[in-house]
């Protein structure tokens, strides 16, 4: 229905927008290997020292360490939370079932500063000092719902028969588990475990009020960045950080395409979105 | 063993209603304990004060905090500041996102179809903080934008540390929860129903009003709600990159309690994007968007 004039348009549109999102990750590369301790335009020259800076800062290894326990324990309680959840939505029909999705997006829908601030007049009510497994609690609320879509979106699309099938030729329920849902459902756990990951180790807005004196990786960039003090160090995390976050999404993103025992070329695409923007959310 | 398992299997199957309250009963106890729990918690002690002299919270319910919000202009200017800038991002994004999202879903190939998505998720997951942080240096004095306005001959922009920083910035952050649900609300019309459109005389234009708009809007809502809830709730890019008069409803949140630690205020401050936000759901529910999700 498109006139010519109108698709050059619409690819010339689309070719601009992909360059705004890409040009500054792109600098962000270039700036990692700034010579001067000045952030200035363009860059006098290249080094790579501020990337043995910072591997050997005790406070970003400190940081980093306390970042990866979090997410670890913060993925595990989400892929558990999420899958049950997504089982029995996918597979019961009952009253308020559309409730637990809304209920489950929630702490991402709702502002930042409000799941930050709920959970912190939550631990001073019951009286909760602050510690990492408050940070946990408040990174794996907000996971469950990226494990709770992926696992739900592949569910959808594989079929309850297979099951059925199962039973009928005698296997229990740990066998058809064993043989026909975890194949069909292993590839879309993993990748909401990765991108649960990914969302955990990256978060700030909610971590500061779940955090006491402890930083995550993020509250330890903002703290730097703020004081201005080691730019060229936060330069050098941020190169890493760009390349290290890339593999994962990019590893969830294949793990969602490729269904395992239900291979499909046409769907694939579609499921990808289905659970990618429900994980964006 | 195995004949316990096979009796196992059998009361569920005999007892679906079981396995299904199993199921549920782990995630919705933990929400409930937890995050509901904190919402309730937040909304209570908004109504609590702070002793000005042993800064303990006073378990004496007022409508202190409420009264000052809304008496004082500065707290009011900063409440409609947030407010109208994310609702000047939310449109931003739109009309960024739907021209690209229409392309994705309807002229776009397979492949390069799959390189553009990738090419809008890849930026979504990388550092939230770090793409912030790269304009900040990009839109700075000495950054990248006003030497490249210099070399085409233009004035220097020097928008940095302003509330147009502020804007550019979370139009930048947000715009690929803009993109993916409107691609997939445009992806998912049948080419049928344009086809029809077609046979029944309607132009080009008049098919993208009456037919795709409509059917995209969803999607359009359901970004929007991220777009406009995520900028709400956000003090981090103000902070970085935003000027004196920058300040949002999250900076006086984030200052009420990590330095004047007034938690109480600092809820109730809180409370004002909840309550936006749950007007925003409530309208978008009836645009159909959570569909669109």
């Amino acid at each position: 229905m498109e006139g010519r004039g109108t698709r050059i348009a619409l690819r010339a549109w689309t070719v601009l927008v992909v360059l705004f999102l890409w040009i500054p990750l792109a600098l962000i590369m270039v700036y990692a290997f700034n010579k001067s301790n000045v952030q200035s335009w363009p860059i006098p020259g290249f080094t790579t020292k501020w990337f043995h800076v910072a591997w050997h800062s005790q406070d970003v290894r400190t940081a980093l360490w306390l970042s990866v326990r979090v997410a670890l324990v913060a993925t595990g309680a989400a892929i558990v939370l999420g899958s049950a959840a997504a089982f029995a939505v996918a597979r019961f029909e009952f009253f308020g079932r559309d409730a637990v999705s809304f209920l489950l997006v929630l702490p991402i829908a709702l502002p930042g500063i409000v799941t930050g601030m709920a959970l912190n007049s939550f631990f001073i009510a019951g009286h909760i000092s602050v510690s990492m497994w408050t940070i946990v609690v408040g990174h794996a609320t907000f996971c469950v719902v990226i494990v709770y879509n992926n696992v739900l979106a592949r569910l959808r699309r594989s079929s309850p028969s297979l099951i059925e099938a199962s039973q009928d030729l005698g296997a229990d329920g740990w066998q058809t588990f064993r043989f026909i849902v975890w194949p069909v459902l292993s590839t879309a756990l993993i990748a909401g475990g990765l991108l649960a990951f990914a969302l955990s180790f990256d978060e700030v807005v909610v971590t500061f009020f779940t955090a006491g004196a402890q930083s995550t990786l993020p509250l330890l960039i903002l703290g730097l960045i703020r004081l201005g003090q080691q730019l060229p160090v936060v330069n050098a995390i941020a190169f890493a950080i760009i390349l290290l976050t890339v593999i994962p999404v990019a590893l969830a993103q294949r793990l969602m395409r490729d269904t395992g025992v239900l291979r499909r070329t046409a769907g694939s695409v579609t499921e990808a979105v289905e659970s990618a923007q429900v994980t964006a959310v | 063993m195995r004949a316990a398992r096979l009796r196992l299997s059998g009361f569920f199957w005999r007892h679906r209603w079981a396995k299904a309250l199993l199921l549920l009963a782990l995630p919705l106890l933990a929400f409930a304990l937890v995050y509901l729990a904190a919402l309730v918690a937040l909304f209570i002690s908004s109504f609590w004060s702070v002793n000005p002299f042993t800064t303990e919270i006073q378990h004496t319910w007022n409508l202190d905090n409420y009264r000052t919000i809304f008496e004082s202009s500065a707290y009011r200017t900063i409440a409609l500041r947030t407010i109208g800038i994310a609702a000047a991002v939310t449109l931003t994004d739109a009309v960024l996102a739907f021209p690209l999202g229409y392309f994705m879903a309807r002229i776009a190939g397979g492949r390069s179809r799959t390189f553009l998505f990738v090419a809008v998720l890849l930026p979504l997951w990388s550092s939230y903080l770090i793409r912030v942080y790269i304009w900040r240096l990009i839109l700075s004095n000495d950054g990248v934008l006003n030497w490249a306005m210099r070399h085409v001959g233009l004035p220097a922009a020097n928008i940095g540390y302003s509330n147009w920083a502020v804007w550019l910035i979370f139009t930048y952050v947000w715009l690929p929860f803009m993109v993916l649900p409107v691609y997939g609300a445009l992806e998912r019309i049948p080419e049928s129903y344009i086809e029809a459109s077609r046979d029944l005389g309607a132009r080009g234009f008049a098919t993208f009003r009456r037919v795709v708009l409509p059917l995209a809007l969803p999607g359009v809502v359901a970004g929007s709600i991220f777009t406009f809830s995520l900028t709400l709730g956000d003090y981090v890019t103000p902070l970085l990159a935003g000027g004196a008069s920058s300040q949002f409803i999250g900076n006086v949140v984030y200052d009420s309690v990590g330095i004047s630690n007034n938690v109480p205020f600092a809820a109730a401050f809180a409370a004002i994007p909840l309550a936006v936000m749950g007007v925003y759901l409530l309208i978008a529910r009836r645009l159909g968007a959570f569909e669109a999700m």
